[in-house]
């Protein structure tokens, strides 16, 4: 297939020059719209070749916070860092080593899929280099997409899913060393969705690609992402592995079974443990025994709650997150 | 690395794209309604004699809207521009390196030459429709050559600039307005020199009234003047009114389009198409 990259040379080679292999430096930034303060004081970072998932209420500034790092929207204060440019400050060429997929696009409803995509490809060329070959070939691009079928047609006659996909080919077509998706997957079917995982793992793997991500899916957030930032409040409520959110709200496993025909309900921090010692007193009446381990949804809730909690009450804050339990 | 001459390139293969969408299917009813109509009022009024001058209303009418539609060309600009903020094919362009100069390489190549076949539907039949034009002579070619260069970039400056203030397709409408009025006073359709001296003035600062000039100068017969200011084609006015406009828009427009083009994001256009569904609904 052309266009794409050997994995030996590229191992080989020094890519662009990056601040110590971070991607996205972000510190102390703060975004007002008018007298309302939307984020107050976020500072992360990303590193090259992770999958960042910027995961927070609607309303939350995840947009905001992305449409900053782009280079789109002017922040109020604090430092931000990508590909080791003030994205206030970017250049066409810092441009051209990333990719954008905004939350909605419309764009270009005239033009054929396969011409648009050639085109944007066209920005790219100048920006092509012994180790990342620019742009991706349009035809490989369009299959991996699962939109070659549709190349010819007008893209205004798209569904939205398939809209949504044409979105994120052309994200990619420049291949970008950073990719920024806002949603990408709102709007595609489950085998498109899987595809999409598959596409993010491939330029990961393939070009050491550095991913952010936002989503409501917690479930594609779990798949994909290394790390998951969750955004509440104008602040940052979370970050770590998937694994370690879920574990910070542990004690939250919830065990139910049936005993003396009634069900029972409890929430606990180690179940195995809980279900030893129920076996232990009254084990042959013990009937449905079911364990439901918390879940990333379920550490979201939890941190997204008490985080809202806390601005509406500074004074009381609930130290423990409280997932599970009603 | 110089990214100039391949974003150049890929504007030029989006101008020749976008020209292919503007003549295809519907659009192309669109594009014929005004340069036939315009043939039409040739057609009707070739017969009509000017005053006692020996000149017919249609023979002057014909090169006038030569000039008419190059300035047209503003209004198309202001025009595709507001619909591409709205659709958001401007952030697209702004999201991508280079984007925003290839946007515009390839607006100026469409338009132009949109305007270049507004020319030809008008030109082609015109000639065999009224008499005395001199189109068999070279000069009259290259006057209409140097008064089209300057026109076309003078104009589709200016465009860009208004579009890029006009925030709209809406606003873009109400534009027309006053470009209709400069039209109607710029000796398009009835020699100037009919007109209240103010009103000559007032045309006399825009590009339309030159254009209009211009155009008659390279196609009418020299002794055609009489109708005119000064009785002259005054062919060095011309180039300085035109090639002024033509400067301040090379200058102004870039900084303008830059501007505003920093200004677009994702929310932007969200809102944006917000407020115009509510305008529907
Ligand atoms: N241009 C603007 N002017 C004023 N307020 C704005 C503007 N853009 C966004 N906001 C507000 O800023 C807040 C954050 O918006 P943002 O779009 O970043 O949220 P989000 O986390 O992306 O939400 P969603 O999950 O719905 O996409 C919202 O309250 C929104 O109303
Ligand atoms: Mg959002």
């Amino acid at each position: 297939m052309p266009n794409r990259v050997d994995r030996a040379s590229f191992a080989g080679e020094e890519t662009m020059p990056d601040s110590g292999g971070l991607s996205i430096e972000v510190d102390g930034l703060r975004l007002r719209y008018g007298t309302t303060e939307v984020l107050h004081g976020v500072s992360f970072q990303v590193r090259r070749g992770e999958v960042l998932a910027l995961l927070g209420p609607n309303g939350a500034g995840k947009t905001s916070t992305i449409e900053i790092l782009e280079g789109f929207r002017m922040r109020s204060a604090g430092r931000v860092d990508v590909l080791g440019v003030d994205p206030a400050l970017g250049t066409e060429h810092w441009r051209a080593r990333m990719g954008i997929v905004l939350q909605s696009w419309r764009d270009h409803p005239k033009w054929r899929v396969r011409e648009l995509l050639a085109f944007q490809g066209s920005l790219y060329a100048p920006y092509s280099t012994p180790v990342i070959r620019r742009p991706w070939d349009v035809d490989d691009l369009l299959a991996a997409v699962g939109l070659a079928e549709q190349a010819d047609r007008p893209i205004k006659v798209l569904s939205g899913g398939q809209r949504r996909r044409l979105d994120v080919a052309i994200g990619l077509v420049g291949r970008p060393e950073l990719v920024f998706l806002d949603e990408p997957t709102t709007g595609l079917d489950p085998k498109a969705r899987r595809d999409f995982h598959a596409l993010v793992r491939r330029i990961r793997d393939e070009f050491e690609a550095t991913v952010l991500i936002t989503t409501h899916d917690l479930d594609e957030a779990e798949k994909l992402a290394d790390r998951i930032i969750i955004l509440a409040e104008g602040g940052i409520v979370a970050d770590g592995t998937p694994s370690q959110l879920t574990r910070q709200i542990a004690g939250h496993d919830e065990v139910s079974w049936v005993h003396g025909g009634a069900r029972q309900v409890r929430h606990v921090a180690d179940s195995t443990a809980f279900a030893r010692g129920l076996f232990a007193r009254d084990g042959n009446s013990i009937r449905e025994l079911e364990i439901r381990r918390a879940t990333l949804e379920d550490a979201y809730l939890a941190l997204v709650r008490n985080a809202e909690q806390a601005a509406a009450h500074p004074a009381e804050v609930a130290p423990e997150p409280d997932g599970a339990s009603r | 690395m110089t990214a100039v001459a391949p974003a150049l390139r890929a504007g030029v293969g989006r101008g020749l794209i976008e020209l292919r969408q503007a003549f295809t299917g519907m659009e192309l009813v669109n594009q014929l309604l005004w340069p036939v109509a315009t043939l039409a009022a040739v057609f009707f009024l070739r017969d009509i004699a000017i005053g006692s001058t020996g000149y017919r209303l249609g023979t002057i009418i014909l090169p006038g809207a030569l000039g008419m539609f190059v300035a047209l060309g503003a209004l198309l600009v202001v025009q595709q521009l507001a619909a591409d903020r709205e659709d958001g094919t401007l952030l697209r362009a702004k999201a991508s390196p280079n984007g925003i100069r290839a946007y515009l390489v390839g607006k100026l190549v469409q338009i132009s030459a949109t305007i270049l076949a507004y020319l030809a539907i008008i030109l082609i039949p015109g000639v065999f429709l009224v008499s005395g034009l001199e189109i068999a002579d070279p000069t009259s070619w290259i006057t209409f050559a140097w008064v089209l260069l300057l026109g076309l970039v003078a104009t589709q400056t200016i465009g860009a600039m208004l579009g890029s203030v006009v925030a709209t397709p809406r606003g873009a409408g109400y534009l027309s307005l006053p470009v209709l009025g400069l039209i109607a006073i710029s000796g398009i359709f009835a020699p100037i020199t009919g007109l209240p001296d103010w009103l000559q003035w007032i045309a006399q600062v825009f590009p339309v009234y030159w254009l209009g000039l211009g155009m008659r100068a390279a196609f009418l017969p020299d002794e055609a003047a009489i109708v005119e200011i000064g009785e002259s084609w005054r062919h060095l006015e011309t180039a300085a009114v035109l090639g002024a406009w033509a400067v301040v828009g090379l200058v102004l427009a870039p900084v303008v389009l830059r501007r505003m083009a920093r200004r677009e994001s994702g929310s932007s256009v969200a809102r944006r198409r917000e407020r115009a569904m509510q305008r529907v609904g």
